[in-house]
């Protein structure tokens, strides 16, 4: 199973309520996903910065120590706000190629989870509705968000095994299904140089996507290049910077409803996700066609 | 009319009062028979295993497996269906004013469902005398290995109708996208023409001619084991 949902707002009036709303669809969907849960938001930006989402498994003492290290060298240039066991860095642009050296070099067990201008992502393991307390995304405000509860059926229970997953700057990936020709395509993809972190099929389809980006690929090519590459089952549903979309496989088994009304286009796995939205007796409400890439932008 | 709020009260203890007055009535004992349900959200398995000749009003869009196994009793939704709606239903109807998802209908071996809106994939999916009439489209590889009964699609069927099917009647009124292995389309006969008519006027669906359908069934050439067929299994 898995449980996904998605609210993109053509009304920018209703941003300040994006995450209440995220909120109370996430948690419908918790007995699609009650091993963890994850929600990409796509919130402010401000051109001067690089927004990073990073996480610790060790929780406070490597973040704090993290903090200190960034203010000590890079003072002024840093803004460092800790959410859990995550941590939102917000970077003047001219120094993010060094903190991001720093990150790696000195600090390898702190994970970016999220690289852009606008995109922050939050995930741990738990039920949804404690995952969603935690980071308080009730009170979070954006443009567009995605979030995912995970009933994990091929790879174990972790942080880093949650959803979504980044696929690029401003980029990120949640999936219902399971894929059958991973372990191949990460050998590929190995091959080509990528490194991965889990035994997650979803990792794979987001570093599929992430690689043909990477060499030049614009979104939808990708996506149709995933639909010929990828075996198996999946409802994708993608973010970016500007935008949200969904891509099912051509069998469709994984469930998908849409709504769209003139203030927000919504996804859910079931109706249940969309049933508190307001104006939802009177949204257009469908279900995306097998194999086809479907892409809302602002 | 008997009254049952979603929002109130339970799913549990929807089904169970249902399936008391069922009870009730099979016993010879007077029984609430008419029920309005409000508020059920998207919430599944709504009015399922119903054994008793109820009439139970759903206002409101439905989750997973609504009407399953139903028998005698008349269920309507006011609004849509998820996957399986009136799955194994022995008989009674079901009837849903908005669209429903995948494999509506799926194995059922009697009564009437009928999706005024469009179903999406699998509608019928191995149907074994059921009547699933449809308004609008039916999606990818429905009737899929469908062994007896009717579908009536009076708009478009997508790819790989009526795949592997054995003697169930479907009837198209729009395209067929394709159809799947060993279905074939068949002469509409006087008697096929009889026979929609009925199919169409028990569905209370009386704007459309029972003439400007198409007939597809199998060719039954896949039923016993050929070697020669291997690659269509």
């Amino acid at each position: 199973m898995c449980g996904i949902v998605g609210l993109f707002l053509k009304n920018a009036e209703l941003q300040s309520q994006l995450g209440m709303h995220l909120e109370s669809m996430l948690i419908s969907m918790s007995d699609r996903g009650p091993d963890s849960a994850g929600i990409a938001i796509y919130g402010s930006t401000d051109a001067e910065k690089l927004k990073l989402t990073v996480q610790s498994g060790s929780t406070e003492n490597e973040l704090s120590q993290l903090q200190r290290t960034l203010e000590s060298r890079f003072s002024h240039a840093v803004d460092f706000n800790l959410i859990e066991t995550h941590a939102v860095l917000q970077v003047d642009k001219a120094t993010a190629e060094s903190v991001e050296e720093m990150l790696r070099l000195e600090f390898p067990e702190v994970r970016v989870m999220s690289r852009g201008d606008s995109v922050e992502i939050y995930k741990e393991v738990g039920p949804p509705a404690e995952v969603a307390r935690r980071f308080g995304i009730a009170q979070m405000s954006g443009s567009h968000g995605i979030g995912h509860t995970r009933m994990a059926t091929e790879s174990a229970v972790t942080t880093r095994g949650a959803h979504p997953f980044s696929t690029g700057p401003d980029q990120c990936l949640v999936h219902n299904g399971s894929l059958s020709n991973h372990n191949n395509l990460r050998r590929e993809l190995i091959h080509q140089g990528i490194n991965f972190e889990t035994e997650n099929d979803t990792e794979v389809a987001a570093a599929y996507l992430s690689y043909h980006i990477d060499g030049g690929l614009a979104l939808g090519d990708a996506l149709e290049g995933a639909l010929n590459d990828l075996d198996g089952f999946y409802t994708f549903v993608f973010g970016t910077r500007t935008g949200f979309g969904v891509l099912r496989d051509p069998i469709a088994c994984k469930p998908a409803v849409l709504a769209e009304t003139k203030d927000y286009v919504a996804f859910g796995s079931e109706y249940r996700a969309l049933a508190s939205l307001p104006e939802i007796e009177h949204a257009r409400v469908w279900e995306p066609e097998p194999a086809t890439v479907y892409f809302w932008e602002h | 009319m008997a009254f049952f709020d979603l929002q109130q009260k339970s799913l549990r203890e929807l089904n169970a009062e249902l399936h008391r007055q069922a009870t009730l009535l099979r016993d010879g004992d007077s029984a609430d028979t008419e029920w309005e349900i409000a508020n059920p959200r998207g919430c599944h398995a709504v009015a399922v295993g119903l054994d008793g000749p109820l009439a139970v009003n759903i206002q409101g869009s439905v989750g997973y497996y609504c009407g399953g196994m139903n028998q005698s009793a008349e269920i309507r939704v006011a609004g849509s269906v998820g996957p399986g709606v009136g799955e194994n239903m022995m008989s009674g109807s079901i009837r849903v004013t908005g669209d429903a998802s995948q494999y509506a209908g799926a194995t059922g071996r009697g009564g009437q469902l009928v999706i005024e809106g469009n179903a999406s994939s699998r509608c019928g999916i191995s149907m074994k005398g059921i009547d699933i009439i449809v308004r609008g489209d039916v999606g990818h590889m429905s009737a899929f290995m469908a062994q007896s009964g009717n579908l009536v699609v009076l708009g478009d069927a997508g790819d790989a109708l009526g795949d592997s099917i054995y003697e169930a009647k479907l009837f198209v009124r729009g395209t067929v996208k394709s159809l799947g292995a060993d279905c074939v389309k068949k002469e509409m006969r006087e008697e096929h023409i009889a026979h929609l008519r009925g199919l169409l006027e028990a569905a209370n669906i009386s704007d459309v001619r029972a003439e400007d359908f198409r007939r597809y069934g199998s060719a039954r050439n896949l039923y016993h084991f050929d070697v020669d067929n291997a690659d269509n299994y």
